[in-house]
């Protein structure tokens, strides 16, 4: 009896969470352009997707700004974090807290408030303000996955490394970089996925004839609603699914790869 | 003078307001084989990575062949190091880790090739080039990270505690093998260990420590046989410490009895500390010795008896291989060149006055 409920509790859940995305992709393949009714499978509308320009030139933009914002991230973050080994404890844990806070922070707030501090600054909104506004909010994510691999990281390594003669920076690609690997790539796709996540914050920091795919979205929907939206919908949502499961097993393959 | 390889002047350290060494001083000769021993959190640990470059001395200075070299990074500096949890390089394998050094130094590959065959041959580790650390047992990555260091052919090989995660047996072992390759590679060794018997089988000069000061300097003889202060004596092997009145020279006064013994020089009626070691003591028949005693415990111990005897309120341990039951009444004799007599120390960690009488 007991189990019932808890399976349907659980079932009820489920089907909270994800029937929206699950009708959003049944209607991603729905012939017919009306939401009501059924009119037979296609992929017309992914097609369409190809074939149309501007879509195709967001996608672009997309994945160029995901990619070059999680690296620079990356890069920022992982040297961060080398510096915070340097630290007393205490100002490490203060440090902490403060690069934890854009996290938790909401969007809108973190947006708006880097719009207002690019007008000050003068400076025109475009990819640039896009990527440094990417490049801000992702390194917090960065540092959250590589801070704790530090810490249990072997620091005699190091050691030894200069202990053998090699110069700092040496050391630091050759024995201390190889260790955090796993943990630096987890940072790098959090990374990513954040930025192809993010709607608010470009919203507020692009400027005109700039367009990622969530604020094409957005603006389509505002003009009418398109199957098209649906299926790009569709492919976000799956490319989302599929990064944040390499982000979650990366852990798991880094030790099976050890054993070998 | 000249063979003073390294030299540690008036160092003194501290963590957070804490003191860890304070004005120490102390010199390594060439080809010398130096251990630095004393309880955990000591300074020993501090002290060697003050010479291997990882921490900087607050005030002081190491001078190495001569030259101060207080402030050179560890990466310059002609000293290798064997660190406590091995530190082998988890991600290459045995090869790449022994010639991570030569490769800094730029050597050739073929002669990179000779210097691990010949490193994995003198650590008997022979055909290991291809393996991964983790694939070895504690001690086989322990002698890896003794290769990885040698190879570079350092001046001094600084050792912290380099068996101390290893099994009773092995660790014997390991110690004839140390002993082994410094007398083959003929290099200098600072060695680092909170074991009595470890220091005293390897080393030539024994430095014990306490509390952030050296308390002896001195050959394993004269560590064991000649301790400085009861700190020394207690630590060093068993032994019965008790209190004394030095009469005058050679005639000292314990538990109301007087011993003749050989030390002078304590001036007359003064208050002093006397060790004698367990097996220092002789069990004789009533009325034959200098005090007298009864048995209050035996234990047989392999080799010797060990056995309490309990005179004049003083428990004192005796190593015998003659037995004596429990309850018998005995009477306990010292030759006088057994007894040491040490001056009180006028405060818990006062520090030891250091007489250097290592031999050239
Ligand atoms: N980096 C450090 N920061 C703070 N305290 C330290 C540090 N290194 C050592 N200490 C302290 O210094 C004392 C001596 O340490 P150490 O030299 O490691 O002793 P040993 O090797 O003799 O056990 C200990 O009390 C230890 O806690
Ligand atoms: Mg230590």
């Amino acid at each position: 009896m007991k189990k019932t409920v808890g399976r349907l509790y659980l079932t009820l859940v489920l089907i909270f969470l994800y029937a929206p995305i699950a009708t959003l992709m049944v209607l991603s393949f729905n012939s017919s352009k009306s939401r009501a009714h059924w009119g037979g499978f296609t992929f017309e509308w992914y097609l369409g997707l190809i074939s149309n320009e501007e879509i195709m030139d967001a996608f672009r933009t997309t994945l160029i700004l995901a990619f070059l914002s999680a690296f620079i991230a990356t890069v920022l973050g992982t040297a961060a974090c080398t510096g915070m080994q340097f630290m007393r404890r205490r100002y490490r844990s203060i440090i902490m807290g403060i690069t934890n806070i854009p996290m938790l922070n909401a969007d809108i707030v973190t947006g708006v408030s880097l719009m207002l501090l690019f007008i000050a600054a003068r400076v025109s909104m475009g990819f640039t303000t896009v990527l440094l506004s990417h490049i801000t909010f992702n390194i917090p994510y960065v540092i959250l996955s590589v801070m704790p691999r530090y810490r249990e990281l072997n620091k005699s390594t190091y050691e030894a490394a200069l202990d053998l003669g090699a110069g700092p920076v040496y050391a630091f690609f050759k024995v201390v970089l190889p260790d955090l690997m796993g943990a630096v790539l987890s940072g790098f796709l959090m990374s990513f996925t954040m930025s192809l996540d993010d709607f608010i914050i470009t919203h507020f920091t692009q400027g005109p004839g700039f367009d990622t795919l969530s604020t094409k979205i957005y603006s389509e929907v505002k003009k009418g609603i398109n199957p098209e939206i649906y299926a790009l919908s569709t492919i976000m949502f799956l490319a989302v699914l599929i990064l944040l499961f390499f982000v979650n097993y990366r852990p798991h393959l880094d030790k099976e790869n050890v054993k070998k | 003078m000249s063979n003073k390889l390294i030299d540690l002047q008036n160092i003194s350290k501290s963590f957070g307001g804490n003191l860890v060494l304070d004005e120490l001083d102390l010199y390594i000769r060439e080809n010398e084989f130096l251990t630095l021993l004393g309880p955990s959190g000591c300074g020993k640990t501090t002290t060697l990575r003050i010479i291997g470059g990882f921490e900087t001395p607050d005030t002081g200075s190491v001078l190495f062949e001569g030259k101060d070299i207080t402030n050179l990074a560890p990466d310059k500096r002609e000293v290798n190091t064997v660190f406590q949890k091995y530190a082998l390089f988890p991600h290459m394998t045995i090869a790449e880790n022994i010639a991570f050094g030569l490769k800094i130094r730029k050597k050739s590959a073929s002669y990179i090739k000779d210097k691990i065959r010949y490193a994995l041959k003198l650590v008997n580790l022979d055909g290991y080039e291809k393996r991964m650390p983790d694939s070895l047992s504690g001690g086989q990555q322990q002698r890896i990270a003794i290769a990885r260091a040698i190879v570079n052919e350092p001046k001094v090989l600084l050792l912290d505690e380099p068996l101390g995660a290893l099994d009773l047996k092995l660790r014997q072992d390991m110690q004839y093998e140390l002993i082994r390759l410094k007398n083959e590679l003929g290099i200098t060794f600072i060695y680092v260990t909170h074991d009595q018997e470890e220091a005293l089988t390897m080393s030539d000069t024994i430095v014990v420590m306490n509390q952030g000061y050296i308390q002896q300097i001195g050959t394993p003889e004269q560590v064991y046989n000649e301790p400085e202060n009861a700190f020394v004596a207690d630590f060093i092997g068993d032994s019965n410490i008790l209190p004394g009145i030095m009469i005058r020279d050679e005639l000292v006064e314990i538990l109301g009895a007087r011993f003749d013994c050989v030390d002078k020089g304590f001036g007359e009626n003064n208050p002093v500390d006397v060790v004698i070691r367990p097996e220092d003591i002789d069990l004789v028949s009533p009325g034959e010795g200098t005090i007298e005693g009864i048995v209050t415990d035996t234990i047989f111990k392999g080799v010797h008896y060990e056995m309490c005897v309990m005179s004049r309120g003083f428990e004192f341990i005796v190593h015998s291989t003659d037995y004596y039951p429990e309850n018998i009444k005995v009477d306990l004799k010292v030759n006088p060149f057994d007894i040491q007599i040490m001056h009180k120390p006028e405060s818990e960690d006062e520090k030891a006055v250091e007489i250097d009488e290592r031999l050239p």
